[in-house]
């Protein structure tokens, strides 16, 4: 199923195109707000909010401007982040947790999803440390490169393909 | 050659993570629209990053997703929007309503015929009630003459007609032991208007003493004509006479129709 197969059911408002969209993406989208959220019933409500503006905003998601998949993503990081504040949390995205993605795999109290665990944790222990803070700031926590470069205090013109590398590196694991 | 810079600049994976400017996000698209390569290297990235952050999600239990239906209203079917129809449809509107507007006034028509059609079939359960209860009571009638006729106690009398009607006919039934006496007059002519057949005792010795015993009131409307008429003993002969409505306190003998001896 791609973007171009699942956009024409959202359109169309079916509730085949709810199931997919919801099974393809549910997870990614959960675990970027778990990122961000480290309570439970709150992430979960930000959940729901981030499918139900997804359903009801789908008209203004324009291909022109990127992937209904990134789009979807920054729903997610600006919802969580509406709900941080709305819990007196300060504004700045810097003082968001300063744990990584990483530490959903160690969260005794979030069942993660074992089958798929074994193999990404082999994966992460193997990955460069930078690589896990890169792909945790730019993709999990949404900085800016400007942030990402004082915080990892690298040069600025390094992050984009500094964080290519990673990527390439987990390409090649997944074989994508 | 430069499709290949533009993809090492990691400029992709940003557009895939959406931390680009929107001039950056249109200049991307359009260089996936012209470059397949560029294409599949953002859909690659995409599916990477979709499958590593899939498998750090925590559990999500299935009241979530049925929480959500039940909040997009997904758990009934399918919400149709009204739109307006075009006037091809409206007139269609008007004419259904047209039919419909007929169609109630037939029904209307045929509810009342209906109603009329009950209240003949009513009149008629009516009537047949009540011949029924005529043909009860004429059963009932049958019934008591059989059992006049079969009482053993009954002493029959045959009346023979006299000189007004010599065809009339007609039978006592005389119970010996109640005195009680019974008319067969089924073999008398209809009585005319203002006229009634009135019933005799008789005792012939030592002188013809005649006594009244009754009338046979309501002839036409006795079915079997026969009639229960006083008791008598002692009686030597029958007769019947036709006399003026109300009876006579002695027998017209210019008007004896039928007469017999015990």
């Amino acid at each position: 199923m791609t973007q171009e197969e699942l956009l024409p059911l959202l359109l169309n408002k079916e509730e085949k195109g709810f199931t997919l969209l919801y099974d393809m993406y549910s997870k990614s989208l959960f675990s970027v707000i778990s990122n961000l959220i480290s309570n439970r019933d709150d992430a979960e409500d930000v959940l729901q909010e981030v499918f139900v503006k997804i359903w009801k905003n789908i008209d203004s998601y324009n291909e022109s401007k990127g992937r209904l998949y990134t789009w979807m993503l920054n729903i997610a990081r600006n919802t969580s982040i509406d709900k941080l504040r709305s819990k007196g949390f300060n504004n700045s995205q810097k003082n968001l947790s300063s744990d990584n993605f990483v530490h959903l795999l160690d969260d005794s109290n979030k069942l993660v999803n074992r089958i798929d665990t074994i193999g990404i944790r082999e994966f992460v222990e193997k990955l460069k440390p930078k690589c896990i803070k890169l792909i945790d700031l730019l993709f999990f926590k949404g900085f800016t490169q400007q942030e990402v470069s004082e915080e990892l205090s690298i040069p600025l013109g390094t992050v984009k393909t500094q964080n290519r590398t990673c990527m390439n590196d987990l390409r090649n694991f997944l074989k994508v | 050659m430069e499709t290949q810079e533009y993809i090492a600049s990691g400029i992709l994976e940003l557009y895939v993570y959406g931390m680009l400017s929107e001039a950056e996000n249109m200049e991307v698209t359009s260089m996936a629209q012209k470059h397949p390569e560029v294409k599949n290297e953002i859909l690659s990235i995409e599916r990477a990053i979709l499958n590593l952050s899939s498998s750090f999600s925590p559990f999500i239990s299935n009241s979530q997703f049925e929480k959500i239906k039940a909040q997009l209203e997904l758990k009934h079917s399918k919400v149709i929007p009204l739109q307006p129809k075009s006037s091809n449809y409206s007139y269609l509107g008007w004419a259904a309503s047209l039919v419909l507007l007929l169609g109630a006034g037939y029904l209307f028509f045929q509810l009342n015929n209906t109603k009329e059609q009950v209240v003949v079939v009513e009149q008629e359960k009516t009537k047949l009630k009540e011949s029924i209860n005529t043909l009860e009571l004429q059963n009932q009638s049958t019934k008591e003459v059989l059992a006049v006729v079969r009482d053993e106690n009954n002493k029959i009398i045959p009346l023979g007609g006299q000189a007004v009607a010599p065809e009339a006919k007609a039978k006592i039934y005389w119970n010996q032991k109640t005195d009680e006496v019974y008319v067969d007059a089924s073999g008398l002519p209809e009585p005319p208007e203002g006229k009634v057949y009135q019933i005799w005792s008789l005792k012939l010795q030592p002188q013809l003493t005649p006594t009244s015993i009754g009338l046979l009131v309501n002839f036409k409307g006795n079915n079997s004509k026969v009639f229960a008429v006083d008791k008598t003993s002692g009686a030597e002969a029958f007769g019947i006479t036709l006399e003026p409505a109300g009876g006579s306190a002695s027998p017209t003998m210019e008007q004896l129709y039928t007469l017999g001896k015990v």
